[in-house]
């Protein structure tokens, strides 16, 4: 990588791929260098216009990366052409940030993941530290001259887990759901009188492990230090890093969260994020699902 | 007006109808910018309801926290379908989206009478032409703020 490692966090070095998380300090003196291109990812679409860090770039979930017909990413002109826009280039070191302890901007971080941009890191905190610190916030837009950016196909294989494989995988590959106690339980589909989500079924799929994402969030929207994120994952689910794993939430934003941190923070070998989510799963014809606390078990046939 | 403003406006009271115009006649890149104007106007809630949150009800559809509340006009305890009728809202600056879609509802609606509220067309949110600028899961929280405020109407004491 061309711009250097964050090595000011004792904390990061800990973690197994220390490379992909900057402090907003380093960002406070490093996002402005060349070859650095900061973005802010957001679940409102309007936090960005009421300020955001000096120089940086808005990507939006759903209207940049999500298409409007299909339930899917760009595909790879489009994505070339997004980050063109964006000023955005191969080699840039991309740093994002975001609102609600850094959900969207580990969405954003994700989806260009599947393209392969190599260099993609997340600014710890997100953009509450940044406020909570004080540190300078802009409403100016600083235009970016347009960029080369190659059309690189979208490899979905690594890092994406599609509704079959998730099929094929109960009772053989660690689920991890990492949704509220009430989703997972099926408690929650609506309330009273108003259709909430659009589900047809509450619960969680067969098998699945329930680590609501915000446990490996600090009070203060940082990760959690490695030692504390193993005695969830490890010790008390139980997973194996050398094992692959699967995680899914309603839509696959807050399972790109608990992705990046088992992907990145802990370094296991196979963590795919089943994005789909239980918008799907909830609402296909013929799929088991499990509701109440328990992890239920695989189907007959699935073991 | 732009071709086929009339049919977005048809049957909407005039300060409603106003709004929609303004939404459509400007172009989608400022649309969103004018979004965000109506969130930094949205009215501070009355005294008497920032001491009692628990008095609003909480709009779950919202992706940030909104909360919503309608009164009679003048506090009066009952009143009828003509009386006019004032809505208060409740969202927290780092949700702006959220604060610009109750801020257009705001504008649009309080002092309606309770019959104007509840003859407003199921489609009104859509017809501010922001679905595909801020995409159709965002829009239905405008959408379930409308509901709500349609059913609270509906609720309030009648004489």
């Amino acid at each position: 990588m061309s711009v250097d490692v964050d090595t000011t966090d004792a904390k990061f070095a800990q973690y197994a791929h220390p490379e992909r998380l900057v402090s907003t300090s380093w960002v406070a003196e490093h996002g402005a260098d060349p070859g650095v291109v900061v973005i802010e990812s957001d679940e409102d679409v309007l936090l960005y216009e009421t300020g955001h860090l000096p120089g940086a770039v808005k990507v939006d979930w759903h209207t940049d990366l999500n298409l409007p017909d299909v339930r899917d990413y760009l595909d790879g002109q489009q994505f070339s052409e997004l980050m063109s826009r964006k000023g955005i280039s191969r080699e840039d070191t991309i740093v994002v940030y975001g609102d609600k302890s850094n959900w969207w901007a580990a969405y954003a971080l994700w989806v260009f993941t599947l393209f392969g941009h190599e260099d993609v890191r997340l600014m710890d905190g997100g953009r509450d530290k940044w406020v909570a610190e004080g540190r300078e916030l802009t409403t100016a837009v600083t235009p970016r001259p347009a960029s080369e950016y190659p059309v690189v196909e979208r490899d979905d294989s690594r890092i994406r887990a599609y509704q079959p494989e998730v099929l094929d995988a109960l009772g053989s590959v660690p689920l991890i759901d990492v949704r509220s106690e009430p989703e997972y339980t099926g408690q929650r589909t609506h309330m009273a009188e108003y259709p909430q989500e659009g589900v047809l079924r509450g619960g969680h799929i067969p098998t699945a492990a329930s680590v609501p994402w915000a446990r490996a969030a600090a009070e203060d929207s940082t990760f959690k230090a490695r030692p504390d994120l193993e005695a969830i994952y490890l010790d008390e689910v139980g997973l194996d890093p050398s094992d692959p794993v699967i995680a899914y939430c309603r839509i696959g934003e807050r399972s790109a969260h608990t992705w990046f941190v088992l992907e990145h923070l802990l370094g296991f070998d196979s963590v795919r994020n089943y994005d789909g989510s239980w918008t799907e799963w909830g609402n296909s014809v013929r799929v088991p699902i499990v509701s109440g606390s328990e992890r239920g078990a695989a189907p007959e046939n699935r073991r | 007006m732009n071709p086929g403003t009339e049919a977005q406006t048809e049957g909407l009271p005039e300060s409603l109808a106003e709004l929609v115009e303004d939404f459509q006649a400007v172009p989608a890149t400022d649309r969103l910018q004018l979004l965000l104007e109506f969130s930094r106007q949205l009215p501070e809630l009355p005294e008497r309801y920032g001491e009692h949150p628990e008095a609003l009800e909480q709009v779950v559809e919202c992706q940030s926290p909104l909360f919503l509340t309608v009164e009679w006009e003048n506090q009066t305890e009952t009143g009828t379908d003509d009386t006019p009728v004032r809505l208060f809202f409740s969202a927290p600056p780092e949700a702006p989206t959220t604060r610009g879609f109750a801020s257009i509802l705001h504008e649009g609606l309080d002092g309606l009478s309770a019959a104007q509220i509840r003859d407003l067309p199921a489609d009104l949110t859509e017809r501010f032409a922001l679905t595909e600028l801020v995409s159709p899961l965002r829009m239905r929280g405008m959408s379930a703020m409308l509901e709500r405020i349609r059913r609270q109407v509906g609720q309030l004491r009648r004489a």
